[in-house]
């Protein structure tokens, strides 16, 4: 085991998984700390808020999550809350899928639980397809290695030093640059582009609604105008051509 | 919320995590989707995303802001423009925090 360990923290790919994540690991750490504070700040107690942090590793999902349990909402509503916000890791959990299959079950869980955002937008550039010489599990391992360290450290710090951080001058916005950065880093056609515009629209317009189902309503509008732009029908049809015909200077051509 | 039930809160969201990240992981046996909801998923993530970030960038307590001297809005723009740019995320992050920092703080917006 340890001798099969060593070998897979002096693979090159592991090496450049840890180096690749390390750019980004600055976003990561900033969010992470935030996060940490957030959550004592929520009224959390430490052991609590350690627990939350080493379980849950989910940013998003435990910045959404934490207000809600400071505010005393019922736990189904912060589970809610925290699923919707999640769900894109289970379309992502579709595209791991070829990648980790040749490994058995349990081991393949333990891939999955370490999925984050950033290590998926990583991976995915640099591999198309699943092949067994290239080193993609070290690499993947090495990038979540490193995702995992740049994120636990600053949140138990975080946590521990709630009261002495501050937050007035907007530490806490680092998260959505974060989340900004990933979507445009996501943003592969002008379909799924313009399905993202409509879920942001769709979010701000129902947001009113309790237990953040706006969520639920922009994933649903987003994916509903996907449809209809891929179904060839005449309505999805015409919005296709106008996003063909609305970027007339270089763009790229998809 | 008690200690014990933030405890059970935290535990079931240890779960989600783990279901949601291995939904499809789990089956030895190839799940076939449907079609049009393999088509349809496609859209699903960056869906997400940009419905949590484009509330917290345009709204502030519920509502849609009225004002243009937001340091949000200025952020946003320029990490934008760095995106498209360069196309890296870290110096996505950097960019959007070297205006909003300076504008929260001297300029109070």
């Amino acid at each position: 085991m340890s001798s099969s360990l060593r070998a897979l923290v002096r693979h090159p790919q592991f090496a450049a998984g840890v180096r690749e994540m390390s750019g980004v690991s600055l976003g990561i750490a900033a969010w992470g700390l935030v996060t940490g504070v957030a959550m004592v700040k929520a009224g959390l107690s430490i052991p609590l808020s350690l627990l939350m942090t080493f379980t849950v590793f989910a940013g998003s999902a435990q910045l959404a999550a934490i207000p809600l349990m400071g505010a005393g909402s019922p736990a189904w509503v912060v589970w809610a809350t925290a699923l919707c916000i999640n769900l894109r890791f289970v379309i992502f959990s579709a595209h791991w899928r070829p990648f980790f299959m040749r490994f058995p079950r349990g081991q393949r869980m333990l891939l999955g639980y370490l999925t984050a955002d950033l290590n998926y937008v990583l991976f995915m550039k640099k591999f198309k397809e699943p092949r067994d010489d290239e080193g993609q599990i070290e690499y993947f391992l090495g990038s979540s290695f490193m995702s995992w360290l740049a994120w636990q450290l600053p949140s138990v710090l975080g946590i521990v030093l709630a009261d002495v951080v501050p937050t007035h001058w907007g530490l806490g916005f680092a998260g959505v640059l974060a989340l900004l950065g990933l979507g445009y880093a996501l943003m592969s056609d002008k379909a799924t582009s313009f399905a993202a515009v409509v879920a942001g629209a769709a979010a701000v317009a129902a947001f009113a609604l309790p237990y953040r189902l706006n969520m639920v309503v922009a994933i649903a509008a987003a994916v509903c105008i996907g449809l209809m732009i891929d179904g060839g029908g005449d309505a999805g049809r015409r919005v296709l051509a106008s996003l063909m015909r609305s970027k007339p200077r270089g763009g790229v051509a998809s | 919320m008690s200690e014990l039930e933030s405890f059970i809160t935290i535990i079931g969201l240890t779960a989600i995590t783990v279901v949601t990240r291995c939904f499809f992981l789990v089956s030895d046996r190839e799940l076939r989707l449907p079609g049009w909801v393999q088509r349809g998923l496609r859209y699903a993530p960056l869906a997400a995303l940009a419905a949590v970030v484009v509330p917290e960038v345009i709204m502030s307590q519920g509502q849609l802001i009225a004002t243009w001297q937001d340091a949000r809005l200025w952020s946003v723009l320029a990490a934008t423009l760095y995106f498209f740019w360069r196309r890296g995320i870290l110096g996505t992050i950097l960019v959007g925090m070297a205006v909003l920092v300076p504008l929260k703080l001297l300029a109070g917006w």
